[in-house]
């Protein structure tokens, strides 16, 4: 191979950058095979991605706004469906079973989020120092991770149980009475987004790690001069540089928070599970889609259900991304300082 | 870095020494660990384990232990008789979950990485119209929750008559915007254009170029993205509790679900399916989990 590229004219400096630039175009032609393969065989490589992708992920996206505007049931099809506008949209709007769902969600979201963004950060911080153990420290944290939605609820619902949960029973030693987790709103969102966050705290923080190795150490040898505690030093300047990151991470876990299904469906337990218990003290948006869905079978009503979802994940994406957005104007102080170290 | 310089660079005369232990020092201490980064870790793992360990503890003992005051906090040696419970309940098919989710995990995996790194490969390599713009589309991809569409993906399946098959749970993840974005990021790292015009001067096809130059190199991505993909089929759940309504044919989540349900005065019975669905991928995890966390650090810096 080394022999074969030396022969060849050398590559502008700008070529070997990768990435963004491809390689020329071969000097000599090898006939017209050659040349079709050439021309046309990328869109051949990528085209399993939009084929698969439209079928499977874009086409139902889209019909499910159309069905959204229907009354359809299991039997339904086109033709047999009855258009009824936005009227799904106006009933669900009205519908306080709804909106119970969107606080549970929301509530569990933030509640499962912010401290687990906060943990993670810590949790990033400590794993950043020159540690003994690092590989094996990392996998720890990383552990639950592997562990699958349904084994998690599994076991904290054990951890939860009323009567024997060893949760209950360390309250105990304290003097707390027993608490039944399930049977309100607030304990089961507790109980839940402990789930959540066991399950992503770790992970989250490896991808913070990651950014805070390419952070160059430089700058704080300048502010530790300058006398900034290390503690200072993390919220005035590590937490600032990992903007784009804390973006990133906000935005996957809003996409996947408001999303959430599993954890509570299995907490639940019971009769009907999807309902999120007897007073819906635990049922999320995504629940309440099956309850459309898979208990209703009102298939024009789950889709509608299925949009205002998507519509939540937009306008929290969007919040999320203001709000981390404003941690700008610390960006800049610490730029400056850079600037003053050199 | 800068600690390390500082550290060799102590030799000379004892005026500049102290100055630089004052400033490089406060440095240096910053990535010193201190015990209190030890006790902050360890309670970590501890309270990341310890669901796992619990895990185990219940599914070796018997039901009446479970009950007791204080809980059980060591294994015991029931887990014999607590499998052969769970293997012999038809009700909840807990071997054929195992089997079907062997099955869809790694056929899926086999066409992501197949496929990804093929659509990777011709972002990163090869020149043709459109190529920026279709790769912005597959970064908007990742963005949109195609979870939504679940509705109407079950009429598609119905009306094809896959439903409760196996094909339902597969066709649609064949794909991953995810992978096409990583395989390209690293194929135009790791694989040097020179490689590439080489083996097109030697009269190499695209295809082969692919497969002979472009595939090996990216065989570390390729490691990551397999162990991912198998992980994430292994652990879905809603779209299959959908698509495989039929209580007969679970795949293993569905039937931990079932068994919750169904046979919560069995904990030990369940806690021993959760073990048994748990451990392929702790297996995986202790031999990969090097390159699992380099590939989720990678991803990190890189997107």
């Amino acid at each position: 191979m080394t022999v074969q590229s030396s022969t060849r004219p050398e590559v502008a400096p700008g070529h070997r950058r990768g990435g963004s630039t491809p390689p020329t175009e071969p000097q000599r032609s090898k006939g017209v095979l050659g040349r079709l393969d050439i021309k046309y065989s990328p869109y051949l490589y990528i085209a399993p991605f939009f084929v698969v992708f439209g079928i499977f992920g874009l086409w139902p996206l889209i019909y499910t706004l159309r069905m959204s505007l229907y009354d359809w049931d299991l039997g339904s099809t086109v033709e047999t469906a009855k258009f009824v506008g936005f009227d799904n949209f106006a009933m669900f709007l009205g519908d306080s079973d709804f909106w119970n769902s969107v606080v549970n969600t929301i509530a569990m979201f933030l509640m499962s989020t912010i401290p687990q963004l906060i943990l993670a950060l810590i949790l990033a911080n400590a794993l950043n120092k020159r540690l003994r153990g690092r590989t094996l420290l990392r996998m720890g944290v990383l552990i639950p991770n592997i562990t699958s939605v349904a084994a998690v609820s599994i076991v904290f619902t054990q951890l939860y149980n009323r009567d024997f949960g060893l949760i209950n029973w360390v309250l105990g030693l304290f003097g707390v009475d027993a608490i039944d987790w399930t049977a309100r709103s607030w304990s089961s969102w507790v109980a839940i987004s402990s789930m959540v966050d066991w399950r992503w705290t770790g992970y989250n923080a490896l991808i913070f790690l990651a950014a805070m190795q390419s952070i160059p150490r430089d700058i704080y040898e300048s502010a530790s001069i300058d006398g900034a505690s290390g503690w200072r030093q993390f919220w005035t300047m590590t937490v600032p540089m990992l903007r784009p990151t804390i973006i990133f991470v906000t935005i996957i876990s809003t996409i996947g928070g408001l999303q959430l299904y599993g954890e509570p469906l299995l907490f639940t337990g019971g009769g009907n599970p999807l309902l999120g218990g007897s007073d819906r003290q635990s049922q999320t948006v995504t629940m309440f889609l099956m309850e459309q869905f898979y208990m209703k079978f009102e298939l024009g009503r789950a889709a509608t259900v299925a949009w205002l979802l998507f519509i939540l994940i937009m306008i929290f994406s969007i919040i999320n991304f203001l709000f981390t957005r404003s941690l700008r104007s610390a960006d800049g102080k610490v730029k400056q300082k850079k600037g003053a170290s050199r | 870095m800068t600690a390390t310089a500082v550290r060799t660079g102590t030799t000379p005369a004892p005026a500049p020494k102290r100055r630089r232990r004052k400033g490089g020092g406060a440095a240096e201490r910053l990535w010193q660990a201190s015990p209190l980064t030890y006790v902050t870790l360890l309670a970590a793992v501890a309270l990341s384990m310890f669901p796992l360990y619990y895990m185990f503890v219940i599914a070796t003992r018997t039901n009446d232990a479970i009950g007791q005051t204080p809980p059980p906090v060591t294994p015991g040696g029931e887990i014999g008789g607590n499998v052969d419970r769970l293997l012999g309940n038809e009700s909840a098919a807990f071997m054929t979950g195992l089997v079907n989710s062997a099955i869809v995990a790694t056929v899926v995996t086999v066409f992501v990485v197949f496929f990804s790194s093929l659509a990777g490969f011709a972002f990163a390599k090869l020149r043709f119209k459109g190529r920026n713009g279709m790769m912005l589309a597959i970064l908007i991809t990742m963005m949109v929750p195609t979870q939504l569409g679940i509705v109407p993906l079950y009429q598609m399946m119905y009306e094809w008559d896959l439903h409760n098959k196996l094909p339902s749970i597969i066709l649609p993840f064949l794909v991953s915007g995810f992978g096409v974005f990583m395989m390209r990021q690293y194929a135009s790292q790791a694989v040097p254009d020179e490689l590439i015009e080489a083996a097109r001067m030697d009269g190499c096809s695209t295809f082969r170029t692919y497969w002979n130059v472009v595939l090996p190199g990216l065989r570390p991505a390729i490691a990551v993205l397999g162990l991912f993909t198998f992980m994430e089929q292994w652990n879905s759940f809603l779209w299959p509790q959908i698509a495989l309504g039929d209580p007969t044919n679970p795949t293993v989540q569905l039937s931990l679900q079932r068994l919750s349900q169904g046979y919560y005065n069995d904990y030990s019975q369940v806690f021993a399916g959760t073990l048994l669905s748990v451990v392929p991928l702790l297996v995986i995890f202790i031999i990969f989990g090097r390159q699992i966390i380099g590939g989720i650090m990678e991803g990190a810096v890189k997107a």
